[in-house]
């Protein structure tokens, strides 16, 4: 039972440089998945800007009928965010450790041209035992 | 016994704003687009104005529930794209031929009611929840990030929109509302909203 669908990195200019379905739920082909990305840093660019107070820093939790969708965006604008079911506890936690996980196996990785697509083993070896549902809820103590 | 002088012993608790409430705006649309209603309580910052912001706010919503058809897990057969290209809605003037995918492509006008559609996002300083009703009125409330589950008011609201606005035999549809009964029954009720 997967609770998580998919997880999708943005970079600062908006497109995609990570995406991990897990499952046949969900899954989408490439050109598809660059258009949800380049769209989704939109939305969440245009959400700033309709804020009625000041110090809007953008989506954090889309909730619709079939799917929640988290997001947590880094201080210099990366953004991670993840397609899970309707009430999935503990995504924010999980996403502050992916983000862990990106800076270790990915920033400090010396042939990582940064904004480029990822392509670091080390990295989707500790994402893919992060996301098993059991470390998921190790996460949320 | 006194050990402090003055005033400064119970400083004032921090008054409420002035509606005293959690909701900051409400907006309703027709499916056209149309700004059939904006209601302010609580707004300090205006990035844009009025019509811009209705626009933006509108264009949002459409690309948000595109969006969300689009990434709907549940895999629903929606009647097949009679679009036989795909418009790339972020690289403009660049047309994508795509096979017709289950849920139908991204950008594609979607009727009220059709693909999964989300109810409400959440940032850190407002949460927005959002209602489509069969008839294309979109009702939108924007409230304070830690309101709950708000689809319930949002449907007793169009309830008041029916009764005060859509069985008004004055009013025409696709126009403002300016129905003095409809902005009291209305204003009453959000504020009552915890």
């Amino acid at each position: 039972m997967a609770a998580i669908y998919s997880l999708y990195i943005i970079n600062k200019s908006g497109g995609l440089i990570f995406y991990k379905d897990c499952g046949t739920k969900g899954r989408m082909d490439t050109n598809d998945s660059l258009r949800v990305a380049s769209l989704w840093h939109s939305m969440h660019a245009i959400s700033q800007q309709l804020s009625p107070v000041n110090g809007c820093s953008g989506i954090e939790l889309l909730q619709a009928d079939t799917f929640d969708l988290h997001c947590f965006q880094s201080l210099p604008g990366t953004k991670f965010f993840v397609v899970c079911e309707p009430g999935t506890p503990h995504m924010e936690s999980l996403l502050r450790y992916i983000y862990e996980l990106y800076t270790d196996y990915v920033l400090k990785n010396p042939f990582y041209e940064i904004e480029m697509p990822i392509r670091c083993e080390l990295f989707d070896i500790n994402l893919s035992q992060a996301v098993l549902s059991d470390r998921v809820a190790l996460l949320g103590r | 016994m006194q050990f402090f002088g003055g005033s400064e012993i119970n400083p004032s608790p921090q008054v409420p704003t002035a509606s005293g409430n959690n909701a900051h705006m409400m907006y309703v649309f027709n499916r056209n687009g149309v700004c059939l209603l904006y209601k302010e309580w609580n707004r300090p910052l205006h990035t844009l104005n009025p019509q811009q912001d209705h626009k933006l706010m509108f264009g949002l919503l459409f690309s948000l529930k595109s969006l969300t058809a689009k990434m709907d897990p549940v895999k629903l057969v929606i009647s097949s794209s009679i679009f036989p290209f795909d418009v790339d809605l972020i690289n403009f003037g660049s047309i994508y031929p795509v096979c017709s995918a289950d849920k139908g492509n991204l950008g594609v006008p979607q009727l009220p009611g059709q693909g999964c559609s989300f109810h409400s996002f959440r940032t850190n300083t407002y949460k927005l929840s959002f209602m489509e009703t069969p008839s294309g009125i979109k009702i939108i409330l924007v409230t304070h990030p830690k309101t709950g589950d708000l689809r319930e008011s949002l449907k007793y609201i169009y309830g008041l929109y029916v009764e005060y606005v859509a069985k008004n035999p004055i009013y025409n549809p696709g126009s403002p509302v300016k129905s003095e009964l409809f902005n009291t029954a209305l204003d009453q009720y959000v504020r009552s909203i915890s």
